[in-house]
């Protein structure tokens, strides 16, 4: 079960020649600059545009051009939600996840569900011109999903959105990827939301897509240049041990570690996600001392690579899992890391993702 | 004030232009839709075709079409079947003048409302499985209701004031082809300007009333400006 293509095309300039593979039940991030042919890929997938190539879901083929097929697009079993939404202005936003249901045959369950997915209830009754900009990518996903579709697309759904408006819509998306059991291709070129939202991440550049793989791995590989962003960052998994209410502190396991953070509300046992930013790791030969930092945890060099000028990228391995450090050159100097050498890491702060 | 036979020209009129209407709107709107979106060479030519009647003298519109549709002229084995014996000087001559002389007034607002609805909730919609012919009905036709409502309206009122083509194509044949700026310019021809006052100023109150109240629900209605 997934959505796989291959495209390529060229008109003038513009150059597309993209692979793609989004197995199911994931979400596969399409990351790169604005204007990298990321939405014109998307586009090619919905069949809204068109380049040479192939495209099939779940083993349905949506284009072959060696057999002249191509399904147009809405005969095509998918949901794709814009950057700027596309709300039908003339209707109220029943009406609007109507015209999905009418067409889709969705039921009252669905309906119900997927109102109560994107909190919509309160908002049933405006029409499309009163919706704030978050409100109006709510009610988007919420069409295309009401369309009962077998692959999800998102372009850029919270690009055009302020910082206070995504911060409200990114829970609705982290629920919506965690339910969904179908492929999810989302483009963006924020890698908040890359980290928040993605599993499997497709690099763009210069309309190719270069490499593919799941996101940990694409995070921290040095030889990417996403580990080179100036907001660089890995992405482990621990687990809710327990907390300190007096300190206000949640203890994590992670493999035979601890880590201690800021009070996280899920419950024990609970898996989670975190995010280490590389500029938030220092390293140290000798075990601290006394110390400010509450989490120093022993690690292995796996990879040291020169990063932006009078930069290091350290890649490192804690249990069994990835973390990247940017030290200066001058500390790589002074402590020579070689690959394989047992450092400490010293994580000054993490972020639930 | 008004007597039978001024009656009977506005009664002619406003048949004349409510059945042009009608016919403008059902061949204006896929032509404007046409326009719209489709991409072809002699795009322009077809455009400028469309237009003309924008800049042409009525008379020499209303030449070509007596001429062609005339009892031997070009085109008058189109007529054929509603009878023969050509339409010059008919009602049915009137209204194909009229949909002809006034098919830009219906087809540029609406091409315009065409175009500035893009292609974006088209799109849309045929995420969510609408058939073209389904977008074409529940999207394009609602979302450009101002576009259609001063195309509709345009052509109406500007039936209601032709002359030059009427004069040339229809004559002057109470009843038949006698609309009322044919009427008003008989009164005037006879010196009865009292009468010409009442058509004349008739008109103006409709044609303004009527602008008016297009002006004022076109403000209400969707439709991005």
């Amino acid at each position: 079960m997934s959505l796989e293509a291959r495209f390529w095309h060229s008109r003038g300039r513009f150059v597309l020649d993209a692979q793609l593979q989004a197995p199911t039940r994931a979400v596969t991030v399409l990351f790169g600059h604005s204007g990298c042919g990321k939405s014109t890929l998307l586009h090619c997938l919905a069949g809204l545009e068109r380049a040479a190539g192939r495209c099939r879901l779940n083993g349905t083929w949506w284009q072959h051009d060696e057999r002249k097929l191509f399904v147009p697009t809405h005969k095509r079993r998918l949901g794709l939600v814009f950057q700027d939404a596309r709300l039908f202005e003339h209707l109220s936003v029943a009406a609007n996840l109507r015209y999905a249901t009418r067409r889709s045959r969705a039921g009252a369950a669905e309906w119900n569900t997927v109102v109560e997915l994107l909190g919509l209830g309160p908002l049933l009754r405006q029409t499309a011109p009163t919706l704030s900009g978050g409100e109006r990518q709510r009610v988007a996903i919420a069409r295309s999903l009401l369309a009962r579709p077998e692959v999800l697309l998102l372009d850029e759904p919270l690009a055009s959105l302020d910082a206070a408006s995504k911060a409200a819509i990114l829970p609705y998306l982290e629920r919506l990827t965690a339910e969904l059991a179908m492929p999810m291709v989302y483009v963006t070129h924020s890698a908040d939301e890359l980290v928040r939202l993605g599993n499997q991440v497709i690099l763009m550049e210069a309309g190719r897509t270069l490499e593919a793989g799941p996101l940990e791995t694409m995070l921290s590989r040095l030889d990417l240049p996403l580990a080179h962003r100036e907001d660089a960052s890995a992405v482990i998994a621990a687990q809710v041990q327990g907390w300190d209410e007096a300190l206000h502190l949640s203890i994590l396991r992670l493999g035979a570690l601890q880590l201690r953070v800021p009070q996280i509300r899920p419950r024990v046992g609970q898996p989670v996600r975190l995010r280490v930013r590389a500029r938030d790791v220092s390293l140290t030969l000798d075990p601290p001392g006394r110390t400010s930092i509450l989490n120093v945890l022993p690690a292995q060099v796996l990879e040291t690579a020169a990063d932006s000028p009078g930069q290091h990228l350290v890649r490192l391995r804690i249990e069994d899992q990835i973390l990247l450090s940017r030290i200066s050159e001058l500390s790589q100097r002074h402590l020579c890391l070689q690959p394989g050498m047992a450092v400490f890491a010293q994580v000054k702060s993490v972020a639930l993702v | 004030m008004i007597d039978q036979a001024d009656f009977t020209a506005a009664v002619l009129t406003f048949e004349l232009a409510a059945i042009s209407t009608t016919i403008l709107l059902l061949l204006g709107t896929p032509l404007a839709w046409w326009l719209a979106h489709a991409r072809f060479r002699g795009k322009a030519v077809v455009e400028a075709i469309v237009g003309l009647p924008l800049v042409l003298p009525p008379t020499v519109l209303g030449f070509y079409l007596l001429v062609a549709l005339g009892r031997n002229g070009p085109l008058a084995w189109l007529l054929e079947p509603l009878g023969g014996g050509g339409l010059a000087f008919t009602f049915q001559g009137l209204v194909i003048g009229s949909v002809i002389y006034s098919l830009p007034f219906v087809v540029q607002p609406t091409q315009d409302a065409f175009t500035l609805i893009g292609r974006r909730p088209l799109q849309a919609a045929a995420t969510l499985r609408a058939a073209p012919l389904d977008r074409f009905f529940t999207i394009a036709i609602p979302q450009a209701t101002r576009g259609l409502v001063t195309g509709a309206t345009l052509g109406f009122a500007h039936t209601v004031g032709e002359f030059g083509v009427v004069l040339m194509i229809g004559g002057n044949i109470p009843g038949e082809t006698q609309v009322l700026s044919i009427a008003i310019y008989n009164h005037v021809e006879a010196l009865e300007y009292g009468r010409a006052h009442v058509l004349s100023g008739a008109l103006l109150v409709f044609s303004f009333v009527l602008l008016f109240l297009v002006y004022a629900i076109n403000r209400r209605l969707p439709g991005r400006l």
